[in-house]
């Protein structure tokens, strides 16, 4: 095994055994950063591969989360497999919807227009009473896991959710690794680089952008629709801007366009958030303080410091 | 003589004020490397981005195979087999060079969209790559960055990368341009072989070569066409004597 393997298992290895410790509070934590990582990752695939600044990807996940909590009747589970895979569809529909729009602009307007169509998310569910206006709803039951008479978990057990959502991970990893090597993932790379190039060359830019815009949206929406799950309730907020401006921190953060930068800027940036939060009233200007200083210092995030320890160790940079 | 495989009449285009293609004919046909020549600013470039499409004309028509593409975008009119090259080397350095010139043999393939294989062991993209960076006499270090070349080889690397695509007509701007006198040489002979199979288009200032290598020759003043023909009529011509051999200005 390529010895640049051994750390992320390791960390994967100590993630996997946390439950272990029987600290409930902690795991729970620890669950809804891995859900952020999920939703970061997904970004991740516009910011750091595809070279699209998406600002509304909140959107996304917040219908990944309501269509969970829509779904499940007042006393009663809905099914886990057939509302996750829904969540996922209506998700990427509506980034199918809305990419058609917002990739006819680019840079800072694109940034402004996704932001614009995300808020336009925002106040359908925040202003209306589809998703119990800003008050949220409540998803009473979790959703029920069975597959053909067998259980294999229950989302009333922290200690099982904190499973799911790693196998979610990891999964969501090895397919945007794979996707990212694919002929796919390669042309995206290409529009990222040179997007004039890339037309030169016969590619329809646009199509492929639109593929990918709405990938990143299905993706979104199972992080969200894991949210739902997790926490049993939904509310505006996790539609908000602040949200989309959260998970943008994290890519950035961990590093844009690297294979563990979004799951290390979502660890980074919820425990400093808890750190400064239980330290200090004024945990914000702090947390603002130490992301200044990161993006001052590491100016590829965390990812690429990563990069630069090892190749000072092992000698020799290896590149994507 | 054939029919021309890619034929623009009237073509014009318009920045402001300023009509940087004006009414320009020209037609590119199978065998034939039609050189283009003018003073800078001429339009000589314009004129290859309209063909192109990267840029969009005012007005015009460009026919290729006598189908009208004046309105498609780029990517089209690439798929139709139309490969252009840039004056300004305009390659993706941070991929390895075989990367550049296997992404460029990918769009040619409709497993393109395939999220689920490893392209870099996609056997026909691969292939195709090899063989465009052959001809453009690129074959070893393709596993160096490409941004790390020199600029004779990025050059090199910009041909390849249409070849890839395996186009009919190459619209070549400048591919000689800060070549050392080998390069130069190993270029001059790719474009000859090249002539025999493909409609070429090639803006180039270095008028040994061009003399050398062109069936025909459109001279461009000022977004014009001033005089278009064989190279013995164009260096006979008094017109092109006055408005830009006899300047030095190439």
């Amino acid at each position: 095994m390529p010895r640049r393997h051994l750390a992320p298992l390791a960390a994967l290895l100590l993630v996997a055994l946390f439950p272990l410790s029987g600290a409930t509070f902690y795991v729970e934590l620890t669950t809804k950063i891995m859900i952020m990582a999920i939703f970061a990752l997904s970004l991740d695939l516009l910011v750091g591969w595809t070279g699209l600044v998406s600002f509304g990807h909140a959107a996304y996940f917040g219908v990944g989360a309501y269509t969970l909590a829509l779904l499940s009747p007042k006393a009663a589970a809905a099914g886990m497999w057939s509302s996750l895979a829904l969540a996922i569809a209506v998700a990427a529909v509506c980034a199918l919807v809305v990419g058609i729009f917002v990739l006819r602009t680019r840079g800072i307007y694109f940034i402004m227009v996704t932001l614009a169509f995300a808020q336009m998310f925002y106040f359908v569910f925040h202003d209306t009473d589809v998703g119990g206006g800003s008050d949220g709803r409540y998803v009473n039951v979790k959703p029920d896991a069975s597959i053909l008479g067998f259980t294999p978990f229950d989302f009333d057990r922290p200690v099982h959710v904190y499973y799911v959502v790693l196998a979610m991970l990891v999964l969501v990893f090895l397919f945007l690794q794979r996707v990212l090597r694919s002929p796919f993932g390669r042309a995206l790379s290409g529009i990222r680089a040179n997007e004039q190039r890339m037309r030169a060359l016969g590619f329809p830019v646009m199509a492929y952008k639109l593929a990918a815009f709405t990938l990143a949206g299905g993706l979104a929406g199972l992080a969200g629709w894991l949210l739902a799950a997790q926490s049993g309730f939904v509310n505006p907020e996790i539609l908000s801007w602040h949200q989309s401006g959260n998970v943008l921190l994290m890519v950035i953060l961990g590093g844009a366009g690297t294979p563990y930068g979004p799951i290390a800027g979502a660890f980074a940036l919820t425990l400093l958030h808890e750190l400064f939060s239980t330290l200090t009233t004024h945990w914000q200007l702090w947390l603002g303080i130490s992301i200044v200083l990161i993006v001052l210092f590491m100016p590829g995030g965390l990812g690429h410091l990563v990069r630069r320890v090892r190749a000072s160790l092992f000698g020799g940079g290896r590149d994507v | 003589m054939s029919d021309p495989i890619l034929e623009a009449a009237g073509l014009t285009r318009r920045f402001g004020g300023l009509a940087a293609c004006d009414g320009v004919a020209i037609a590119l046909r199978r065998g034939e490397l039609h050189a283009l020549l003018g003073p800078n600013g001429a339009g000589k470039s314009t004129l290859i981005n309209l063909l192109s499409g990267d840029l969009k004309p005012t007005s015009g028509s460009i026919r290729m195979k006598g189908e009208e593409i004046a309105q498609l975008p780029p990517e089209r009119r690439s798929l139709r087999g139309i490969g252009r090259s840039y004056q300004k080397t305009n390659i993706f350095g941070g991929f390895t060079v075989f990367e550049n010139a296997r992404l460029a043999a990918q769009s040619r393939d409709p497993r393109s969209w395939a999220i689920g294989s490893d392209a870099g062991r996609d056997p026909v993209s691969r292939e195709r790559a090899q063989r465009a960076l052959g001809l453009a006499g690129l074959d070893a270090g393709t596993e160096r960055k490409a941004g790390a070349l020199s600029h004779g080889e990025q050059r090199q690397l910009e041909i390849a990368m249409v070849l890839a695509t395996e186009p009919e007509v190459l619209l070549l701007d400048e591919p000689l341009a800060g070549m050392g006198a080998e390069e130069s040489a190993r270029m001059v002979a790719l474009l000859k072989r090249l002539a025999g199979t493909h409609a070429i288009l090639l803006v180039e200032h270095d008028m040994d070569a061009v003399f050398a290598l062109a069936d025909r020759i459109t001279v461009m003043v000022n977004g014009q066409v001033l005089e278009s023909g064989p190279p013995a009529q164009i260096r006979a011509s008094e017109r092109v004597q006055r408005a830009y051999l006899g300047h030095g200005d190439g």
